[in-house]
């Protein structure tokens, strides 16, 4: 495949799409959208970690006046756990359980009723009414509590060992023999760390509106990450057949993993098919923190050995993560990607999910890998320490290249993580010292990360219009800025002004199957369907130009937006430009356009170094990020600012993960801080501009070289401080988040035990 | 229950409504007004989705009753652009990419344009602090901060 | 689902008169920055709200001859900053009103809220004791007055009774040679609650400390005045031996809890570090206040 050069519109930092609707105030997302005869969906939560449902008893909420539905677990279809039904990486089991309660409510916060009414206040004083008898049952929060042998289990189905269990899974990958590896290691470093569960934090609370009409037709406006997820599960959980749901995805208000799962979608449905009227659900924000997923919590432990001119010889790693109260915990992505920038011999890497009473884990941004990456990057900045080498160094000398097996098995084809390595030592901040301040100390740290990315479906839709304008549709939701890309490419193939492109994203009635915007998928994968189906429409603009002239197709090149003769030889016309042979089309053949529908291949891993500079109040023990540079092998940048601001926005996910973010939880089992203010995410005034560095090591396998670049930014972050943290106060952090009152405890330790 | 009756002024235009006693601003605003550029992200003041003016002061839509609209003036991000132009604050926005969703967007330039009325020339450290209620989840905040300092220096210039 | 009614009388007698009528079920308006997030969340269904913005007194900031302030119970952080000179003579207590949440609560956040809320972290309460702010409050049995650190009982508690309304504070004259400072600290930089407050209000002549006020926030179930960091500063230069001893009256009036926002030990020891820059950026003030 030729990657295309000397660009006009590829690379340049054009107006997005969906830009003025969204400064304005117009653009629609799922809350904003009403309906005649719309009424409220509330849903009635469970106060206890840990409850077997005896009775519910909804009589009372639906005589209340206004009441028009109420939907139990008896409404929602079963899916018995004898029997897997996967959709995608979601067992069907486990999602009809985490949509409502069936036999035992599993966390606080976990839905066992919903009600429709004609209020908000209505539905919220109904679910008041509702009776349920539980019987409470001790409860477990921690992996080290869920693991030990007399832990109160979850489900007594599950079983590991032959014993009920709350281990839902285990998964392995090794390269070569790692005990014969560590005995060729003169220095080995092994450590154990924490990280607390911390959620996706997008500020647009999940929400959505269900019409079903009488004959069942449904349609379903709703904030998610995969208009044809929403269907498929609604289908699933509804019993509705998938022609039937027509889902339209509306702007979304961010989702970083955490809307790739539905949650209201279903309970809507069913509400709207029990009454008759279209109903809007919108979650709050304490519903959001409680019952939404967060990413894993977890418990690792990472065993490094290298000989003393740095080689690392042997790596282990063991993960155990928390899949919250049904299994599905992201042990891939730590197994998987924590090991991989490295070119190491022997490599074992195990991941265990373990269940507790949490919420349901969903998908975070590169999901298990930051939490691995953590662990292996800190070890990594031990080993450079006890071997008196650069930290970037150290990796330098053991990067994985092409033709470096990675330990989860695929053989590396020409990548960028070398260059990345080089840019970040080459970069003006690793050769700015980093001077001193009074009263504070400084410090800076380097790691890398690793992320998969992923192909998969893909459907677009081109079509030209009757002025000679271009209209393309798209199956996967834009997020951070997709439409712009996409714009971008097809304008640069057709030679047009990039203005006249208008980029939608279809529903899944008026676009084919298109997977969900995650797994850094989007722009790899609708710009192969997008390249092909305008390439295809430029077939076509030449062969109607060639009717036109009666020359042969092969004899008409398509440039700068026109039909010209391929050569003199092909004789003297005119060009034919896209408004000609628009205006043409109804007599030369009929409209103009073309689809091309595709399972993609060749999304090819990404790889990110960061630099971080610290600088620590040690009596309060406040860190602050002073300056961080993000270097990543982007592929090729279709649209370098929405790369950026991906990179960006992963970098501050990944500060506030280090720092303070995580879920905090009392003595009952409860979450402690469910909301904005005492979860912490980051604020404008605790950051520092943040520098990217775009390597482009162009992907071989794409039409435009592109790379996926949105979960990559996240991996690398919370090593980066946390190595940052030890240079800057020469003790080592190996539980996040680095918060004030931890920093504090860590640096007065030794006092204490002297004093002991 | 009975409703209250509320004139108004909301971007200029004379208005009424009716609410609850209990709605908020961003209620009324969402609801019967239908101008549903305002967002509700946490409905505690905690992210300033739902940022509006009242009376020319910034505050949080969501922090306020509907009902205390009486007599006073509101504006809101629908009110921003003069007809087909964009404040400079939203053409900024735009060329410097500083939106990925867009939840956030509508607070973010209200609140932005309070700060330049108040002071054209903000340092950095001035808009950080200024916008600290304003989360943005996508962004890190970093084009969003220089976007508001460059329309600041736009401005200035003109 | 009760009723809600809401008034907005035009005078305080009004007010005071709606408010002890309604009993317990009443709740008054200012900023309404704490009422509304307890009303949404659930925790609160007040049957009436009496909104006091509309009472001028409720509102206004007054500098008397003697220099001296009083400041509506219901003036907002933002119409404080606002004032040409409350800034310049207590930048202390500007500086606490105005870490209350972010800008947008700051447009209607008040100090009387803050105090009203009874929360041992509120920003402005330590900042206001360690001023000597006295509050005026009004009932159907007329009006009195209470030093601010009297009002907070307990946690979400305060010794107004029964349809009491506060109605002002009142803040003494500026000696030459004194300023006040406040400091908090969060673990991020804006939009937290205080895990621990100091407010300091210094007197110095010739370098020497002749008066000085601690309050302390968020590390007891209410505010405390700490006499004994005062008594440890006022006599010195603020030497390192007063500072330290400061400090230590400080972490021993601790008597902080272990919650999500912070731990005993954190607290104790944050509050003897922040009495230290509290007092720093108080004396650099009072140095300048000539």
């Amino acid at each position: 495949m030729n990657v295309v050069t000397n660009n006009k519109w590829i690379g340049q930092r054009t107006i997005r799409p969906d830009g003025v609707d969204k400064v304005t105030g117009r653009a629609a997302f799922a809350a904003d959208t009403n309906m005649p005869g719309m009424i409220w969906g509330k849903v009635l939560r469970s106060p206890h970690p840990h409850a077997r449902i005896k009775s519910i008893d909804t009589s009372k909420a639906e005589k209340l006046p206004g009441v028009k539905a109420v939907v139990t677990a008896r409404d929602i279809v079963d899916f018995p756990i004898d029997k897997s039904v996967m959709l995608g990486i979601q067992d069907m089991r486990w999602m009809c359980r985490n949509v409502m309660a069936r036999e035992k409510a599993l966390f606080p916060g976990h839905p066992v009723a919903a009600v429709a009414a004609t209020s908000e206040a209505i539905a919220a004083a109904a679910c008041e009414l509702i009776d349920v008898q539980y019987e409470v049952l001790p409860f477990v929060i921690e992996i080290d509590d869920a693991i030990k042998p007399d832990a109160p289990i979850l489900h007594e189905f599950n079983k590991y060992d032959g014993k009920p269990s709350n281990i839902a899974g285990k998964l392995e990958v090794k390269k070569g023999d790692v005990a014969e590896g560590f005995k060729q290691a003169e220095v080995v470093i092994e450590r154990t760390f924490t990280t607390r569960p911390v959620h996706q934090g997008y500020i647009e609370p999940h929400a959505c509106l269900v019409s079903v009409a009488a004959d069942g037709k449904t349609t379903i406006w709703s904030s998610s990450q995969g208009q044809f997820m929403v269907r498929a599960m609604t289908a699933y959980l509804t019993g509705l057949p998938q022609s039937d749901i027509r889902a339209i995805p509306a702007e979304i208000g961010g989702g970083f993993g955490g809307k790739t799962i539905v949650y209201l979608e279903p309970l809507a449905t069913i509400l709207s098919r029990k009454s008759g009227r279209p109903v809007k659900m919108v979650m709050t924000r304490e519903e959001v923190m409680r019952a939404t997923g967060p990413t894993s919590g977890s418990k690792c432990t990472v065993k490094i050995g290298a000989r003393k001119d740095g080689t690392i010889v042997a790596a282990q790693g063991t993960f155990y993560l928390q899949a919250g109260a049904l299994p599905g915990s992201p042990i891939r992505g730590a197994v998987g990607c924590s090991f991989s920038p490295y070119d190491i011999p022997h490599v074992l890497s195990v991941g265990f999910d373990v269940m507790s009473n949490r919420s349901k884990v969903a998908a975070y941004r590169a999901p298990g890998a930051p939490i691995g990456a953590f662990a292996v990057e800190c070890v990594l900045d031990e080993l450079a320490e006890a071997l008196k080498m650069d930290p970037l160094d150290l990796r330098l000398k053991n990067a994985a290249k092409q033709g470096t097996k990675a330990a989860h098995g695929p053989v590396f084809p020409r990548i960028g993580y070398i260059e990345t390595v080089e840019a970040a030592k080459n970069s003006d901040h690793y050769k700015t010292p980093l001077g001193k301040v009074s009263g504070k100390l400084r410090g800076r740290g380097v790691a890398s990360g690793f992320w998969f990315n992923a192909g998969g479906e893909s459907s677009a839709q081109v079509n030209i219009t009757e002025d000679g304008n271009v209209v393309v549709t798209t199956g996967h939701p834009d997020i951070g800025g997709s439409r712009a890309a996409i714009a971008n490419i097809c304008a640069e193939l057709l030679g047009i002004d990039y203005r006249r492109v208008s980029v939608l994203i279809g529903d899944t009635a008026t676009i084919g199957f298109s997977n969900l915007t995650g797994g850094s998928r989007v722009l790899f994968a609708s710009a192969i369907v997008v390249t092909q189906s305008t390439e295809k429409i430029i077939t076509t603009l030449r062969e109607r130009a060639a009717k036109i002239w009666e020359i042969d197709p092969e004899a008409v090149k398509w440039e700068n937006g026109a039909a010209h003769p391929a050569s003199p030889n092909a004789g003297e016309f005119p060009p034919l430009t896209l408004a000609d042979l628009a205006a043409k089309a109804p007599a030369m053949g009929g409209p103009i356009g073309a689809g091309v529908q595709l399972n993609t291949e060749g999304a090819e891993g990404g790889f990110g170094t960061h630099v971080c500079d610290v600088e620590v109040d040690v009596d309060l023990g406040i860190v602050r990020v002073t300056r961080y540079t993000a270097v990543q092998d982007v592929g090729r940048a279709i649209h370098p600012s929405y790369v950026e601001g991906q990179i960006q926005g992963g970098v501050a996910q990944g500060i506030g993960w280090a720092l303070n973010e995580e879920y905090i939880y009392n003595k009952q089992g409860k979450v402690d801080n469910p909301g904005f203010l005492d979860y912490r995410m980051p604020v404008c005034s605790d950051l520092p501009m943040l520098d990217c560095i775009m390597v482009e090591v162009p992907n071989p396998k794409h039409p435009q070289g592109v790379k996926g670049v949105g979960e990559v930014p996240l991996v690398p972050v919370m090593a980066a401080i946390a190595n940052a943290v030890y240079d800057a106060l020469g003790k080592r952090f190996y539980a996040l988040p680095m918060s004030p009152p931890k920093v504090v405890e860590r640096l007065e330790a030794p006092t204490q035990q002297a004093a002991e | 229950m009975s409703k209250v009756h509320v004139t108004t002024t909301i971007n200029g235009e004379p208005m009424e409504f009716l609410c609850e006693p209990s709605d908020t601003m961003l209620d009324a605003l969402r609801g019967p007004l239908g101008l549903t550029g305002s967002k509700e992200g946490c409905s505690s003041g905690d992210c300033g989705a739902c940022s509006i003016t009242l009376d020319d002061r910034l505050i949080c839509s969501c922090l306020m009753l509907a009902v205390e609209a009486e007599g006073h003036r509101i504006g809101t991000i629908e009110g921003m652009a003069k007809g087909e132009h964009l404040h400079p604050l939203q053409q900024k926005f735009l060329e410097e990419a500083a939106l990925q969703c867009g939840i956030c967007t509508s607070g973010m330039l209200v609140a932005s344009e309070a700060l330049l009325k108040k002071n054209p020339d903000p340092s950095e450290e001035e808009v950080r602090f200024w916008l600290a209620g304003n989360l943005c989840r996508c962004t890190g905040y970093d084009k969003i901060v220089r976007a508001v300092m460059e329309t600041a220096q736009d401005m200035r210039a003109q | 689902m009760t009723e809600l009614r809401y008034l907005a009388p035009n005078t305080l007698d009004e007010a005071v008169g709606a408010f002890a009528a309604a009993g317990s079920a009443a709740r008054i308006l200012a900023g309404g920055t704490d009422l509304l997030v307890q009303m949404r969340s659930g925790a609160l269904k007040p049957g009436v709200i009496v909104d006091i913005k509309k009472i001028p007194e409720m509102t206004a900031i007054e500098q008397g001859a003697d220099g001296g302030f009083r400041v509506g119970a219901a003036a907002s952080g933002m119409a404080l900053a606002e004032h040409r000179s409350f800034g310049k003579v207590w930048p202390g207590v500007l500086e606490a009103i105005n870490l209350i949440g972010s800008k947008q609560v700051q447009g209607r956040a008040s100090a009387g809220g803050n105090l009203c809320n009874g929360s041992p972290a509120g920003d402005s309460v330590p900042a206001l004791v360690a001023a000597g702010a006295i509050v005026t409050v009004q009932g159907p049995n007329g009006r009195r007055e209470i030093k601010v650190e009297d009002v907070p009982t307990a946690p979400g508690r305060t010794s107004l009774k029964p349809g009491e309304i506060m109605v002002s504070f009142t803040l003494p004259p500026r000696a030459a040679g004194s300023s006040d400072a406040y400091l908090r600290m969060i673990p991020r930089t804006e939009m937290d609650i205080a895990v621990v407050g100091v407010g300091v209000n210094l007197t110095l002549k010739d370098g020497v400390v002749t008066a000085a006020r601690v309050g302390l926030g968020a590390v007891a179930p209410t505010v405390l005045l700490v006499q004994d960091a005062a008594r440890a500063l006022i006599g010195s230069k603020l030497d390192d031996a007063a500072l330290a001893k400061a400090a230590a009256a400080c972490s021993a009036a601790c008597r902080p809890i272990d919650d999500k926002r912070g731990t005993i030990a954190y607290r104790t020891k944050v509050a003897g570090v922040l009495l230290r820059r509290t007092a720093a950026i108080a004396a650099q003030r009072a140095a300048q206040n000539k």
